[in-house]
């Protein structure tokens, strides 16, 4: 191709030569760039799809999905043994929660959607009238689920286990310990040192001890510090120390956030008149929060997982109701499938929360739009 | 230009025997001055002659350990209240922009007049356009700083603080950070500002700029205020041999 001539200044915009872009691009790029390049490509398709192929036909196709035990499940077929979580899913569910109950759960978990939208996603239509909901809520799943008013049958805390167990745990925490975590952020940075100390000292503590220990702290001593005649249920204390323990982490994440922030910020908020809780309202906590959100996601992912951990303390979470599963001799040894199954829901919520901060810091990220 | 010198002056900033340390450092030497309403005066000096530090003392931003800072009145102390209040009355525009890169262009500019003078929203957006208008950015109000060069952020950055509609305006070196081609546009929009008879302090390089706006240019060197004169004396006749090495050196290239 003859190249054309221009005068100065009026050099056209021409497309890229073909094959560098687009789909055909990409992959003449990244898969078949070389002789070695497209072999190791080649290889690696087959070896996927043998691996592939097996997994699959163990999970589906040479999969037992209803039977009354192992023993059944073996002489149906040798792939995966799914009647344990078939039969069963309603304690993995619910734990021991009455089933002629379980609809509360099921409008506490569905509503719960409908709480959280408008503070997950700021554009939404209404979403005013919304957050008043979102403000109620609390009050409406804890009376819906706990029971006790309204001609509500009250349910014993100990009948809660399974996934609801570690949703109530879980997303009580998690949305308890963000702005603990916020306000001892700001203790740590504050000038006043009473308020530096005591933050300080009650993060370096959180940190400094294992979550097991203090949910045996939790189910054993707590009461001892607390006032003649409260009594927190076990449940709430387990809560408590989720709460506090994520926050502690949450705080120094923040801080990191609070102290990325260049000093200009401050001056100029400072020469403009503002005072310390607006600047820290609209140009501190604005940016920190958004340059901390990998770590606070990560924390909460981290939180979410170790609700499991209340399982040594004898709460039936997930876990708990699977080795329940596991110890009834009818389903005996079927560990891989009871385990997989509760994994698949934790990476299920999990990976819904590391997809949502993405989104989200897309989002706020307003330097290159 | 016209020079409307108001015999009726009154001081609006007054300096009196004024020292800061930074730790052991000696920083602002026995500084004196007087600024009248509507003066324009320009500050230069060698790097690290204390001249970002003088004007960082006037809004405290920087606290000074000995004499006495007195702006509209009032004295610089530790009393928050009446330092806000300073604050609120003197603009400031800062080498490096210093915009608040999450909120746009018009929220930079509405949020103190609505959260520290209790604006109405829609009054403080009317207001922050207008004065959008006349730094020549109105079509920007919706970007965010970051879309924005670096002539448009200061142009901003000025803007901003003309929106708390402020008694003074001080200038930290506002055009050091540009490149060479937006220099001029910022500097425009400072000269646009002093024909409208704003109490103007700039530290700069802008030696064409102290020419040409300048009622009264100080030179700085070591903490101390070396010599302070109106522009035609202060170029064409120094008296101090330090501010004659020092213009030599910023003018002869």
């Amino acid at each position: 191709m003859s190249s054309e001539i221009y005068k100065p200044g009026s050099y056209p915009n021409l497309p890229p030569p073909p094959g560098t872009v687009g789909v055909y691009g990409w992959i003449k790029n990244n898969l078949f760039s070389s002789i070695s390049n497209s072999t190791l490509t080649i290889i690696s398709v087959v070896l996927i799809y043998y691996l592939i192929d097996g997994i699959i036909g163990w999970f589906f196709f040479d999969a037992v999905f209803d039977a009354n035990s192992k023993i059944e499940c073996r002489k149906i077929n040798d792939g995966a043994c799914w009647a344990v979580i078939t039969r069963r899913v309603g304690q993995f569910v619910y734990g021991f929660y009455p089933e002629v109950e379980r609809w509360r759960i099921d409008i506490s978990f569905l509503t719960m959607f409908i709480a959280f939208a408008p503070l997950l996603y700021p554009d939404l239509p209404k979403r005013k009238w919304l957050l008043w909901f979102s403000g109620i809520y609390p009050f409406f799943a804890f009376i819906l689920i706990n029971g006790g008013y309204f001609g509500l049958t009250k349910i014993e805390y100990s009948l809660f286990g399974g996934f609801m167990l570690t949703v109530i745990i879980g997303v009580t925490g998690i949305v308890c310990s963000l702005p603990i975590g916020i306000f001892l952020a700001l203790g740590r940075q504050s000038k006043l040192t009473v308020v530096r100390t005591l933050s300080v000292c009650f993060i370096e503590f959180m940190r400094g001890v294992p979550l097991i220990t203090l949910l045996f702290v939790a189910s054993s001593m707590l009461n001892y510090f607390m006032p003649p005649g409260t009594n927190f249920s076990i449940l709430v204390r387990v809560i408590i120390m989720f709460t506090f323990f994520s926050a502690a982490y949450i705080a120094e994440v923040i801080r990191g956030g609070i102290q990325a922030i260049p000093k200009g910020q401050y001056e100029a908020a400072d020469a403009l008149g503002m005072n310390y809780w607006q600047t820290t309202r609209f140009i501190t906590l604005p940016q920190a929060l958004k340059i901390s959100i990998p770590g606070i996601m990560n924390t909460f992912i981290g939180l979410y997982k170790d609700t499991t951990l209340v399982v040594v303390i004898g709460l039936l979470d997930p876990l708990g109701i699977g080795r329940a599963a596991l110890a009834d001799t009818k389903w005996n040894g079927l560990s891989t499938e009871t385990y997989l199954f509760v994994a698949l829901f934790f990476f299920v919520s999990c990976f819904a929360m590391s997809r949502y901060s993405l989104w989200l810091e897309n989002k706020l990220n307003t330097d290159h739009k | 230009m016209v020079k409307n010198k108001n015999e009726s002056s009154k001081p609006v900033i007054e300096i009196k025997e004024m020292h800061k340390w930074f730790g052991n450092f000696h920083v602002l030497k026995n500084i004196s001055l007087g600024v009248n309403q509507g003066d324009r005066i320009v500050i230069c000096g060698p790097s690290g002659s204390g001249k970002s530090t003088l004007i960082r003392c006037i809004n405290r931003l920087e606290v000074h350990q000995k004499g006495d800072i007195i702006v509209n009145g009032t004295e610089l102390t530790g009393d928050l209240k009446n330092l806000e209040a300073i604050r609120s009355d003197v603009g400031m525009v800062f080498q490096s922009f210093n915009l608040f890169p999450h909120l746009t262009v018009l929220e930079n500019c509405t949020l103190a007049p609505i959260w520290v003078k209790g604006l109405p929203k829609k009054e403080a957006n009317e207001l922050a356009m207008e004065l959008l208008t006349r730094v020549k950015i109105p079509e920007q109000a919706l970007k965010f700083p970051g879309q924005l060069s670096g002539g448009q952020q200061q142009r901003v950055a000025i803007a901003r603080s003309l929106c708390m509609q402020p008694k003074i305006m001080l200038f930290d070196e506002p055009t050091s950070a540009l490149d060479p081609e937006m220099i001029k546009e910022v500097l425009d929009t400072m000269i646009e500002l002093a024909e409208t008879g704003m109490t103007m302090l700039v530290v700069t390089h802008e030696m064409g700029f102290a020419k040409k706006v300048a009622d009264s240019v100080i030179f700085m060197d070591e903490g101390e205020i070396i010599e302070q004169n109106d522009p035609k004396n202060f170029f064409n006749n120094p008296k101090n041999e330090r501010t004659k090495l020092f213009l030599s050196q910023i003018l002869n290239h």
